[in-house]
């Protein structure tokens, strides 16, 4: 069974783009335009990965993924983060948060991919 | 009988008893058994105050003023009660500075200045001839008087036998020699003359005794005790009125106290006995009561022999001042007489001999040797001893200064009364006291006070004392005395200034003093003294908390080690010179070096003298006294402390002034730190919002980009949607920077402006023909209501339209799609042109009302509010509208929509500037 992805952006290129990659390499894909709809979306069907990006109407990406990790049903969704704040204090405070990855934007769709290749395959993130 | 070979017999035999004991007395002090070492012949010693004058002129005074000879005495009496302050600094100072003399004492006060110790020997040696003459004059007489007994007669006039018949010749002559004798055999460090001092205590043990022998002969022998004497008196009237102090004695009797006060200090012979001469200050304590005793003593019969003499020879023709003699002679009592002659005698050598030692001392040390020294007759460099040059000079001295006193008693004895020549004398040293005194208590006092006090006291005590006793014996014209000089009644000496109603010892007393005064402080107080002088005051008037604190920091032996002291001196001089310093001392006490010095008094003393010298002598003895734990400070010393203490006051003053300052100065740095903070911390959050402003769009295109480079396959519908959004975000990236880049010459002043007269309905319109595209697209109705006539402003047309766009695209944003409306509308009012933009959507909050105005600053939080458009528009329109004078602001309720308005000024004021009306106005929609 393909993997299922939630992608959680209010840049709609940019998740215009997600959503083509993500179709492209196989995973069944579903969009939030913010964080409180994203919230709503894993309720009502939990993803096993959640693209998230930082800054968002509503509910900041930061907020979304401690709120993922607060819930024991999504223990095991896996979390990237995207932002296009590059500090390096947003980075540890994403970690902090309970990411299990952070990208900067623009990121490149090969490490994307790869990144989340990575975090979906079989034993990695598996409690 | 008492021939004349007899008494001479008896003079010599007696003298020769007091130099035997004399020379005993220096045997003992050689063998280190001192005879003099306790405080009995100390006060014996000092009654060498009571002279000729006490033991024959007292009788004489009270005989002709009663109970006025008494002044003489009480005021001794007097001066005893404040001898543990006065006499015992002058004690501790003398033994302390190895001073020999009054002159040395005066000298070495006021910086060791040879003019002063040579002024106090010149005032010295001419003061205390009188009184020297006056002891010549009482023996010579007495001897007379006794030669001729049984019969009573009268001496001759001093002046009227050939000098080689003169009797007062040969007792000079006698005196001289035994002077030289006692006073000049060998030369001593300190001065001090034991076997003198034993010599003058038995002397003053010997007019005691003959005094009061013949005291109670005439009181109890001749009449009938105390009560029968003053009985008999009281009957004559002329007696009685002895017994009172006459109408406008008072003033003499203060006087005379006042002079007789300072006489018991300084006169040379008293200082010799009760300062050079004390072997130890503590005898002090018993010499407290035993002088006044001895005084008491002297003077209880003094009255009773008046009054029985004047009693006795009432038919006159006796000089009351041999009373003590002639009433014996007059009763047949050889013994009697003869002893007090030798009472007599004893009085005057003893004064005599003491007098002229301590005044040669003086001639020698203070007037000869300076000269001779500065003239360099001396040679001193060739020769070693030069002891029997001094006493040489001493014996010269000794004899001139008899001679002198033989000179004045030929010249000008015969006009007084032995008590009147010895208060000329008394008034001549009292001019020494406020040198002295003053030199004692008073630091601020200066060598160039103490020279104009004692030169204005002694010039005038020459004028008003010295010149009239001449001329009261014919020396000089009468008229001087009574016309005054070249006739000029005011300058009379007797009534200087028409100061008139005093005897003329007070008259000469009050203006002597109140120029020595006068000149002694005001002088002082118009200079400073000098750094010698100022060192030797603070040596002088802290001489007890300076030797004191010695013997206490030897009792604290370990209070003041030199682990302490070395580095407290380095602190004041420098480690290096410190060092040397003990080093220097450490080798002048045989130590190998400064650690092996003992925490002893010296090593105190030596630090204390070495700060002295950085920091002056008051400052090093607190900063000493806080390692050696002194006595509190005196009152003196707190007051210097005080006064330094304000000056630092006033340092610290300006300190606190510089001190607020820098706080405010602190403070506005602080705030200014506070605003860099900030402007950081916003520099960081723009810097962060520009990163994110930028990256967003830069995110697509890369993604796309390579989507489109790694997949071929991709069909072509799909391309091109995917390379539009490319370019629109390509688009929205030059957007940005151009705003960026807009915004940063605005703000840095290096925008380009070309300001032309313009129609701000034309601007409107052309404005709203930018953004055709966007109301059109967003289905939103625009209404424009141009202004009559059309304001006509200064500004640069495309920045204008710049703010227009950014304010109608802003609107087009915020509508509701499909039912958004947005009208314009320019409003002339008063001399400028307001233009609002309205429109009907959600509306700002009023939190956000300014902060839309910042730079990347949208309505909401940052964070979530995501970004429609730059955030660099409203910042940018609102600097524009400003440069050319206006302002921009907006006004909004929440859901009712915002209006954004800007006021130019007019640049042509429109006539009949009514603001236009909605309804008349062109409404096109667009």
């Amino acid at each position: 069974m393909a993997h299922r992805i939630l992608i959680v952006d209010d840049e709609p290129s940019i998740v215009i783009s997600l959503q083509f990659l993500m179709a492209r390499e196989g995973y069944q894909v579903a969009v939030a335009g913010d964080g409180e709809a994203a919230l709503q979306a894993m309720a009502a069907s939990p993803p096993d990965l959640v693209i998230l990006d930082v800054m968002m109407p509503k509910l900041n990406g930061f907020d979304v993924c401690q709120r993922i990790r607060a819930e024991p049903a999504w223990k095991a969704v896996r979390v990237l983060m995207l932002t296009a704040k590059g500090r390096e204090v947003e980075m540890a405070r994403g970690l902090k948060a309970g990411a299990d990855a952070y990208l900067t934007k623009p990121f490149s769709t090969k490490e994307l991919v790869a990144e989340i290749r990575r975090l979906l395959a079989p034993g990695e993130g598996t409690p | 009988m008492l021939q004349g070979w007899v008494i001479v017999l008896a003079s010599v035999a007696y003298l020769g008893v007091l130099f035997a004991i004399a020379t005993f007395g220096d045997r003992r002090a050689e063998a280190g058994r001192s005879i003099i070492a306790n405080p009995y012949i100390y006060a014996l010693s000092l009654a060498v105050y009571c002279t000729t004058w006490t033991f024959y002129g007292s009788v004489g005074r009270a005989a002709s003023s009663g109970v006025g000879f008494l002044p003489v005495y009480l005021g001794p009496t007097l001066m005893v009660a404040l001898w543990w302050f006065v006499l015992r600094k002058l004690i501790r100072v003398s033994k302390a500075h190895r001073i020999t003399s009054l002159a040395d004492l005066v000298a070495s006060r006021y910086g060791k200045s040879q003019l002063l110790g040579g002024l106090v020997t010149v005032i010295a040696v001419l003061g205390v001839v009188p009184y020297i003459a006056l002891q010549l004059k009482a023996i010579s007489g007495s001897f007379t008087i006794l030669a001729h007994y049984p019969e009573i007669v009268m001496p001759a006039k001093a002046g009227a036998q050939p000098v080689l018949q003169d009797t007062a010749l040969y007792i000079a002559v006698l005196l001289a020699a035994f002077s030289v004798l006692f006073g000049t055999r060998h030369l001593d460090a300190t001065e001090r003359h034991e076997g003198l001092v034993a010599a003058i205590a038995f002397e003053s043990l010997v007019k005691l005794v003959a005094f009061l022998a013949v005291g109670s002969f005439v009181t109890f022998g001749l009449f009938d005790g105390f009560g029968d004497i003053f009985r008999l008196a009281e009957a004559v009237p002329r007696l009685r009125a002895l017994m009172t102090v006459p109408a406008g004695g008072y003033a003499t009797w203060v006087f005379l106290t006042f002079l007789s006060m300072l006489s018991i200090l300084f006169l040379p012979r008293q200082f010799q006995i009760s300062v050079v001469e004390n072997v130890d200050e503590r005898h002090l304590e018993k010499a407290t009561w035993l002088f006044p005793l001895y005084l008491l003593l002297i003077n209880v019969f003094v009255l009773p022999l008046a009054l029985g003499g004047l009693l006795h020879f009432s038919s006159g023709g006796v000089d009351a001042d041999t009373f003590v003699l002639t009433l014996p002679m007059a009763h047949r009592q050889e013994a009697l007489a003869l002893l007090a002659y030798l009472g007599g005698l004893s009085a005057g050598t003893g004064m005599v001999i003491v007098e002229t030692i301590a005044l040669s001392t003086m001639v020698c040390n203070d007037l000869v040797m300076p000269l001779l020294l500065r003239q360099g007759w001396l040679r001193l460099h060739q020769r070693r001893d030069l002891s029997g040059v001094l006493l040489g000079i001493r014996r010269l001295a000794i004899a001139a200064i008899l001679l002198l006193g033989y000179v004045y008693f030929r010249v000008a004895s015969e006009a007084y009364a032995l008590v009147s020549i010895g208060l000329i004398s008394f008034a001549a040293v009292a001019q020494f006291a406020p040198a002295v005194l003053g030199g004692l208590y008073w630091k601020g006092a200066t060598r160039a006070g103490a020279v104009a006090g004692l030169s204005a006291g002694f010039a005038v005590w020459v004028y008003t004392l010295a010149l009239p006793s001449l001329a009261k014996s014919g020396w000089l014209p009468a008229g001087f005395l009574t016309s005054g000089p070249f006739g000029l009644a005011l300058l009379r000496p007797q009534e200087l200034f028409g100061l008139t109603g005093l005897d003329e010892i007070s008259h000469g007393v009050l203006w002597s003093m109140l120029a020595n005064m006068g000149a002694y402080v005001g002088v002082s107080l118009a200079g400073r003294p000098g750094a010698a002088e100022a060192n030797q005051a603070a040596l002088f008037v802290d001489v007890f908390r300076h030797t004191a604190g010695l013997e206490r920091a030897r009792l604290l032996r370990g209070g003041a080690p030199v682990q302490d002291l070395l580095p407290l001196v380095g602190r004041f001089l420098g480690p290096e010179r410190a060092r040397d310093a003990f080093a220097a001392y450490a080798r002048r006490r045989g130590l190998p070096s400064p650690e092996a010095l003992p925490a002893d008094a010296d090593v105190v003393h030596f630090a204390e003298t070495q700060l002295a010298g950085a920091i002056g002598s008051a400052s090093a003895r607190v900063v000493v006294a806080s390692l050696v734990q002194e006595e509190p400070p005196g009152l003196e010393e707190v007051m210097d402390i005080l006064d330094e203490a304000s000056q630092v006051r006033a340092y610290s003053r300006e300190l606190e002034q510089k001190s607020r300052e820098l706080e405010a100065a602190t403070a506005e740095l602080r705030l200014a730190n506070a605003r860099l903070q900030e402007l950081d911390r916003l520099k960081d959050d723009f810097m962060s919002t520009v990163t994110h402003e930028l990256r967003t769009p830069l995110t697509s295109i890369r993604a796309f980009s390579e989507i489109l480079l790694d997949d071929p396959r991709i069909r072509l519908s799909e391309r091109k949607r995917f390379l539009s959004i490319v370019v629109k975000e390509t688009a929205r990236l030059t957007r940005l920077i151009n705003q960026m880049l807009d915004m940063a010459k605005i703000e840095s002043g290096n925008a380009e402006w070309r300001t032309t007269l313009l129609d701000l309905n034309e601007v409107v319109t052309e404005a709203a023909e930018a953004t055709g595209q966007l109301f059109r697209e967003g289905q939103v109705a625009l209404t424009i209501h141009p202004a009559t006539p059309p304001p006509l402003v200064l500004a640069d047309r495309d920045r204008l339209i710049q703010v227009l766009i950014n304010l109608l695209s802003n609107a087009v944003k915020f509508c509701p799609a499909g039912a958004g409306r947005v009208e314009v509308q320019p409003v002339v009012e008063g001399g400028q042109v307001r233009v609002d933009v309205r429109d009907n959507g959600p509306g700002i909050a009023p939190a956000d009302r300014e902060t839309i105005f910042e730079k990347f600053r949208q309505g909401g939080d940052t964070l979530t509010a995501k970004p429609r458009g730059t955030g660099l528009g409203l910042p940018i329109s609102r600097r524009i509208v400003e440069h050319f004078g206006g302002r921009l602001w907006v006004e909004s309720r929440p859901g009712q929509g915002a209006t954004f308005s800007f006021v130019l000024p007019l640049e042509a004021p429109a006539t009949g500037a009514e603001p236009s009306d909605p309804a008349t106005a062109a409404a096109r929609p667009l």
